[in-house]
């Protein structure tokens, strides 16, 4: 027999009930019905709830107890940056002055809003080794997509009118070969090696004068380190392309290598994984971009600029590609990623990286005789597993994700990359401690053990959850998106 | 320098590096190769305590002048209304603010339930059958929603009234480079789309016709007429972007014929924040469905029949279609979704509507005041919460003269219209009392002279 369903705010709905209280209609009052067209006057109310306020915390409370976040356990989720939330940031970006500020103010009555969003960039473009930051773009993918487009212009202003090809690894994101097509261009796919990294020889082979970029993270999504990154780049350089870089992974490498060393011409990050966002349930992000010298004309507008002491923005950019997002980023997600960075400091953030690497490979070392390595050199800051053992034994990867969360644990991310059989990708992040880690592990090792002496309770899982195995092909054939009956 | 984030001690560390089998975690690095090793520290400042931290960027947001402290009359697309504090609890409960997407759905059912609920509230508003669980903002979602039409008609020419956002006209513009996309501006006429030139531009190469309502300038589009226009044209889309409060009170773009109807949900529960993070709505039909940006949240059921939620239609998304993905977002505004969702409960059916009356009723009283004294609306249609003003002197001389007497002044409109210098869009919300909108109408009488 079915548990009882959790109820939607509509099902708590009743008739005369309420939360709000407006202000009052202190002016005199107009008859708007002589002003407006009937046809223009709703004639169906918008159903939304009618809850008290004591139902309405209660409803959203209970969903959160049905919700994982951080603060309830060790969150792996490789490529995503799962680190402490840090709560002073949600202090700061709480006060009234960077909360309850309006984009159209006179820049001279939001200097403090401009001297942090200046501040932020002169410290993402020492930690990047870029030349200029801007914080326009929402997330990554916007990041990704501006930076490709402000190539394209770079492209265009110099009469290369042909590059229209972007390379990717058969590694990356998604989001690289998706960004790429949004900004117009065919994507190029290069192969990687038998270590997991980029097969410079077949770089070599799909690189023409019809290149205009190479997308890459590094480390990668395996989270190996790409070692041969000055030839790379030499060979992306020689044919006149440029070099993009996926910042997902920088949470390996602060203080230790910045991609503008590297060779790379424009970058984009993720302020809400490596910098403490937070993720926010899949958003809101913030996924500023930095670049070299040669494509700083082409940064969208407005820039902020300081001169004598005083912020302004500077929309006088001949040569910009145009605005990418209304106003100027997520700024509020910018304050707090600031804080997080102010808190740290350089000292700080070479820890974060330290740790965050030694935290993976030590893992990675606890794991490897019991679940497939197939890559065995030290990783960054995660690495990547395959059930590939486990799955001779009846037991997919997607079954130990589930058996995972009757233990308390999130599962790492899993079937990716697509390069590796039955993935799993594993993250912990520095700011785990290692008994955390030893739960993680030994939870694996009971896994993988269950696989072989007790497959059917790891095929059967989840057993503890809110709810079972949901029906996935039904929601996606016969979409239901809406709350069917609503009064 | 201790780091409260950091938990590893000494003794942790020798054993790890003792099961890893190497001797510092230096050794962990070694594969980067040394022409491209940072051989120094960082150039940051120094870390700050939490105490001084708090200290200095309490000092920070303090130069900043908000609308807590100053009565704002500005809007233009990001507005100040009552946030009600049920809103910043269910937001500030760490399940859903640190959580990541839902992609295990057995334990993150309250997130998915309550994209789901935001999905029927917008659907409700809207008057559109099919919504997504959110984009970045309501500019990006204008954007998002000029490429479906584009690729579901396959042609390259958008039509975009100048009565947009100017903002959103510009990204826009930006992202018609990277699909080569013509991108036509139809000009206004007393405030609103000028219906002869649309007449005159929409043909059968059209992909769609992009309309705000109300309208930038405050003005209710006539969308009747719009639409009848559209359908004449085979295939033509119709675009709305629309402020999702003053559906409250006005007929939804979806009973106009709209196809596709896209908005920001800032206008409930979410601060200004200097511009974002807000939120941005996406609302189509049923034959657009498989086409839509972004992250749906379905109905489902587990294996012992319990209704559940899940990520639905993900195969039109990027991390598994790629480079032939709709489109290369990842992210939803998930959390601000939330936010919109919990402010939606709050008011209800009766609250919205109502304070969308307040927001006309407060308009027009401060429209009548500023007659007053002695400046006149200049648009004289029907309006929702924003009108224009002509005045004597530049709008940026207004507006410091205003500030000195602790308001903050409406738009200048001068900046991106031309033809509109010395003009202000004034917005006044339900927050707004009759008594600083007196003193309002007066220091503008006052400073206008």
């Amino acid at each position: 027999m079915a548990k009882e369903n959790f109820p939607l705010i509509f099902e708590r709905s009743k008739e005369g009930r309420s939360s709000y209280n407006l202000p009052a209609l202190d002016v005199p009052e107009v008859n708007l019905e002589e002003e407006i067209e009937d046809a223009y006057i709703r004639k169906v109310d918008a159903a939304l709830p009618e809850v008290d306020e004591l139902e309405l915390m209660r409803h959203y409370t209970g969903l959160s107890n049905r919700n994982f976040g951080i603060l309830s356990g060790f969150y792996p989720l490789g490529s995503c940056t799962m680190k402490y939330n840090p709560v002073i940031n949600e202090d700061i970006a709480r006060l009234p002055g960077f909360s309850h500020i309006h984009p159209y103010q006179d820049p001279k009555t939001v200097q403090g809003a401009l001297e942090l969003m200046y501040d932020l960039q002169v410290h993402l473009e020492e930690i990047t080794g870029m030349h200029e930051i801007t914080l326009q773009p929402a997330a990554g993918s916007q990041g990704e997509w501006t930076s490709l487009m402000m190539i394209k212009a770079f492209h265009e202003a110099n009469g290369d009118h042909h590059r229209d090809e972007v390379i990717v690894p058969d590694s990356a994101h998604g989001t690289n070969p998706a960004s790429a097509a949004v900004a117009g261009f065919k994507v190029v796919e290069v192969k990687s090696n038998e270590k997991g990294l980029v097969d410079v020889e077949d770089l070599k082979r799909v690189v023409n004068e019809n290149t205009a970029a190479l997308m890459l993270t590094n480390p990668n999504t395996l989270g190996l380190f790409e070692t041969e990154i000055v030839e790379m780049a030499e060979i992306v350089h020689g044919v006149g392309g440029k070099l993009f870089y996926d910042g997902a992974n920088l949470n390996a490498i602060m203080g230790y290598s910045r991609p503008g060393d590297m060779g790379f011409d424009a970058v984009h990050l993720n302020l809400h994984k490596t910098f403490t966002g937070p993720h926010g349930g899949g958003g809101p992000g913030s996924g500023p971009i930095g670049v070299s010298k040669e494509l700083a004309p082409f940064l969208p507008k407005p820039v902020v600029r300081k001169n004598d002491g005083e912020y302004d923005f500077d929309y006088d950019l001949p040569q910009s590609i145009g605005m990418v997002k209304g106003y100027y980023g997520n700024f509020g997600i910018n304050v707090r990623a600031y804080t997080y960075i102010r808190t740290m400091g350089a000292e700080g953030l070479k820890k974060v990286s330290e740790y965050a690497v030694l935290n993976a490979n030590y893992m990675m070392r606890s794991l490897e005789n019991e679940y497939e390595l197939p890559f065995t050199q030290h990783c960054k800051h995660e690495f990547v597993l395959s059930g590939n053992k486990q799955k001779k034994l009846g037991v997919k990867t997607l079954n130990i994700a589930k058996r995972l969360l009757d233990l308390g644990i999130h599962p790492p991310t899993v079937y990716f990359p697509l390069i590796v059989e039955e993935a799993m990708m594993v993250e912990p992040t520095e700011t785990e401690s290692k008994e955390t880690l030893d739960h993680f592990i030994d939870a694996m090792l009971q896994i993988a053990d269950e696989a072989k002496n007790n497959p059917e309770i790891v095929q059967e899982a989840p057993h503890h959850t809110a709810v079972k195995r949901l029906d996935e092909a039904t929601a996606s054939r016969k979409p239901v998106l809406r709350a069917q009956k609503v009064e | 320098m201790e780091f409260r984030y950091l938990p590893m001690t000494e003794t942790d560390k020798k054993e790890m590096l003792d099961k890893i089998g190497v001797s510092s975690s230096d050794e962990l690095f070694s594969d980067i190769p040394k022409e491209v090793r940072l051989e120094r520290e960082l150039n940051l400042k120094k870390p700050a305590s939490e105490y001084e931290l708090k200290k200095e960027l309490t000092e920070m947001a303090g130069k900043n002048a908000n609308s807590t402290e100053y009565r704002s009359f500005l809007g233009a697309g990001v507005y100040d209304h009552y946030i009600p504090s049920v809103v910043d609890h269910v937001i500030s409960r760490q399940e859903f603010y640190t959580a990541y997407t839902p992609y295990q759905p057995e334990i993150t059912q309250g997130e998915l339930q309550a994209m789901f609920e935001f999905q029927t509230m917008i659907s409700e508003l809207t008057a559109m059958p099919i919504v997504n669980s959110s984009l970045y903002d309501g500019g990006t979602a204008v954007v998002e929603a000029v490429y479906l039409s584009a690729a579901q008609t396959k042609r390259k020419k958008v039509l975009v009234s100048a009565a947009l956002h100017p903002e959103y006209r510009q990204l826009v513009k930006t992202a018609a480079n990277g699909k080569k996309l013509e991108i036509v501006e139809i000009g206004y006429k007393d405030g609103v789309t000028d219906i002869e030139h649309l007449e005159k531009e929409l043909d059968e190469d059209t992909a769609a016709v992009l309309v705000q309502y109300p309208n930038f300038f405050g003005q209710i589009e006539p969308l009747e007429k719009i639409n009848k226009l559209i359908k004449q044209q085979k295939k033509t889309m119709f675009i709305a972007s629309s402020n999702p409060l003053s559906l409250g009170y006005l007929t939804p773009p979806g009973e106009f014929g709209a196809d596709i109807v896209v908005g920001d949900t800032q206008v409930f529960g979410i601060p200004a924040q200097f511009g974002g993070p807000h939120c941005g709505y996406f609302a189509t039909t049923q034959k657009l469905m498989r086409k839509v940006p972004g992250r749906f949240v379905g109905q489902t059921v587990d294996k012992d029949g319990q209704r559940g939620f899940v990520l639905a239609l993900q195969t039109r998304e990027q991390h598994i279609r790629r480079e032939k993905a709709t489109s290369n977002i990842t992210s939803n505004q998930a959390l601000n979704a939330v936010a919109s969702s919990a402010a939606m409960s709050a008011l209800g059916r009766n609250g919205v509507k109502e304070m969308a009356k307040l927001n006309m009723q407060k308009a027009r009283y401060t429209k009548l005041k500023l007659e007053e004294a002695n400046l006149p609306a200049v648009f004289n249609g029907p309006f929702f919460n924003e009108f224009v003003i002509k005045l004597s002197r530049p709008a940026d001389v207004v507006n410091e003269a205003l500030f000195e007497k602790g308001f903050i002044g409406g738009f200048d409109l001068g900046k991106v219209y031309p033809e509109l210098e010395n003009h202000m869009l004034i917005a006044t919300t339900e927050i707004r009392s009759k008594e600083e909108i007196d003193a309002f109408a007066k220091e503008m009488g006052d400073i206008n002279g």
